[in-house]
């Protein structure tokens, strides 16, 4: 299966969300670039609002990712709890 | 009694369809083809435009929400950046000549993306497309004031920039990123969208924008770093967009396949040779490199696009051959573009250099199999004319690719010491191609291309001169009357770095920002 990314920029809102995003994917491989932080993961991603929510104590929407995303690859599906990438091959 | 009940909110999903789908009305007095003119002749079947969704599910209250959030995140950056002279924080003043080619070659491109996308919103009968189309088209208007803001900055400093809009609608060079998007937007709806929003946004973009920003921030550039991580926030939901109008169209009718196949073909091409910039300014105009443009490639491309047509194949779709042809020209293109500008450096509006010593053993290491054999040698040759005050400046006109309009400086495929030419004789003219891509392209389509705005054609027709302008005179510099068309001034925005305007004055600042003078 092949990888899906999703690239966060390097900042104070990230660094939890990254977080986040690694405790609930242990498939993730983090690489830190200039300024970026892409995450790669075989097949799918998931970023859950609790998770984040949980970390940065506070409510979440996930719709706030917009602001530190920089890019990412494979099919995404959106709902208010989850925010999902995969590929189907 | 009143008593105030909290409303239960809208989830993502209704929300969604009550602010797209819930907007939109039947016509009763007005006929369909008549409202939504484009929707057939490009041969594309469509029978349920309900069926395409965003898969982000943003709506316009929460677009103006988030837009504004990153406006002002950007702009406070901006004005911290100016107000402590960041500019003289950049590695070395080399750099800057990526913002100059950036303002000249890629802001302006930003705008004719907002048009597009203006335009293919209004002809799309779809609401789900059109909202997404409608916020793109917002965007692109965006990342072309941003980055003109930004960059406005740095014209206040250095040469190259004060007409760049001038600049991207004639300067030889810069006729390649504009003739791609002009290609574009002539094109129908659908093809516009499988042109920029899926091979340009969804293949390329991460290969212009990631390692372009990454290498600014690496550089030290906070003003580009800035506007690029901005303008980037938005390219995710445009890929999103790119790739959900591809699967959309796939889905509706199998007799879209071919059609939107031949259309990946031709615009992932075209949208590689455009990149042949960046290929250049990744490996040699970044005094600090993030990644080669090899690298970049296989990563963003062999990867993550492999990725891509790998799930794409049940819909029918095959990854494009060219990329076979491009896999052989990675050890090679940005070599061949750097060496193309090194020459051309009299009539651009940025500087060109040669690579110093460490510089040549960074690109030997990213490119064992080629730099040494091939391009090294040429290089020093280059290096060590110039020391001896024989910078060599080409002025003779290049042919010109009818297709991409790059000159034909590229190797055949597989062979790096034999320049590749192909030609087609159309109604008792020749063209002339730097590929059998291009070729093609062409071919398909011979009606369009043969109107291109050439620029070497232009110039010797005696288009690009000043008006009353006499090159019949004794005398008479066709390159510096082309340079005052341009709004260039010789020997301050063009040329070698060695020895420029920008150059000295970066270090005379420089030297006063970290010393009293």
């Amino acid at each position: 299966m092949s990888n899906v990314f999703i690239a966060l920029q390097t900042n104070e809102d990230t660094r939890q969300i990254i977080e986040a995003i690694v405790q609930d994917n242990p498939h993730a491989v983090v690489n830190e670039q200039p300024a970026m932080v892409k995450i790669d993961a075989e097949g799918k991603l998931v970023v859950r609002r609790e998770t984040i929510e949980e970390l940065i104590g506070r409510s979440y929407d996930l719709q706030e990712l917009q602001v530190n995303l920089i890019t990412m690859s494979g099919n995404l599906d959106q709902t208010d709890d989850e925010m999902i990438l995969y590929w189907n091959a | 009694m009143d008593m105030q009940v909290a409303k239960k909110k809208l989830g993502l999903k209704e929300r969604y369809a009550v602010m797209t789908r819930g907007l939109d009305w039947t016509p009763s007095y007005q006929k369909m083809e008549d409202i939504y003119p484009y929707m057939a002749y490009e041969g594309i079947k469509i029978h349920d435009w309900d069926k395409w969704e965003d898969p982000f599910r943003l709506t316009m209250d929460a677009y103006w929400k988030y837009q504004s959030e990153k406006e002002r995140k950007l702009y406070s950056v901006l004005d911290a950046y100016i107000q402590s002279n960041g500019h003289l924080n950049v590695t070395d003043a080399r750099y800057l000549n990526t913002v100059k080619l950036f303002v000249s070659g890629i802001s302006p491109l930003e705008y004719v993306a907002h048009r597009g996308f203006a335009h293919a919103g209004r002809q799309f009968p779809g609401p789900g497309p059109r909202v997404a189309c409608l916020m793109q088209s917002l965007d692109e208007i965006r990342h072309a004031q941003t980055q003109i803001h930004a960059v406005s900055n740095y014209n206040k400093y250095y040469n190259g920039m004060h007409d760049f809009h001038h600049a991207h609608d004639r300067v030889w060079f810069l006729s390649v990123p504009k003739s791609f998007f002009d290609d574009a937007i002539t094109a129908g709806p659908f093809e516009f969208m499988v042109a920029i929003g899926f091979s340009f946004e969804y293949v390329l973009t991460n290969l212009l924008f990631v390692p372009f920003v990454s290498g600014a921030a690496y550089n030290g550039d906070m003003g580009t770093m800035t506007f690029g991580f901005s303008a980037q926030s938005d390219e995710a939901r445009h890929m999103t967009l790119g790739l959900e109008v591809i699967k959309f169209i796939l889905q509706q009718d199998p007799a879209n396949v071919p059609i939107v196949q031949r259309w990946i073909d031709k615009w992932t091409w075209r949208g590689y040779r455009v990149l042949t910039l960046v290929a250049m300014m990744m490996d040699y105009m970044l005094p600090k490199r993030t990644m080669s443009w090899k690298e970049a490639w296989e990563v963003y491309f062999e990867q993550n696009g492999g990725a891509l047509f790998k799930d794409l194949a049940r819909y029918g779709i095959t990854i494009p051959k060219c990329t076979e042809h491009i896999a052989l020209e990675k050890d090679h293109l940005s070599h061949q573009a750097w060496g193309t500008f090194y020459n051309y450096a009299a009539a651009t509006n940025f500087h060109t250099w040669m690579p110093d010593a460490d510089e040549m053993e960074w690109l030997s290491a990213k490119y064992p199999e080629s730099y040494d054999k091939y391009y090294r040698p040429r290089m020093e040759f280059w290096r060590e004319e110039a020391a001896k005050g024989n910078r060599f400046y080409n002025k003779t006109l290049p042919m010109l690719c009818q297709t991409c309009q790059i000159p034909l400086v590229f190797t055949e495929p597989g062979d790096p010491t034999k320049i590749c030419y192909r030609e087609v004789d159309y109604k008792e003219d020749k063209y002339h191609f730097c590929s059998d891509h291009c070729k093609k392209i062409f071919e398909d389509e011979p009606e369009k291309y043969v109107q291109a705005w050439m620029p070497v054609h232009q110039i010797y027709q005696g288009n690009c001169f000043p008006e009353g302008t006499d090159p019949t005179v004794e005398g008479f510099d066709p390159l510096a009357a082309v340079m005052k068309y341009y709004h260039l001034e010789f020997g301050r925005d063009n040329l070698d770095f060695e020895g420029s305007e920008d150059q000295k004055n970066f270090a005379e600042w420089r030297g006063q920002a970290t010393k009293n003078a």
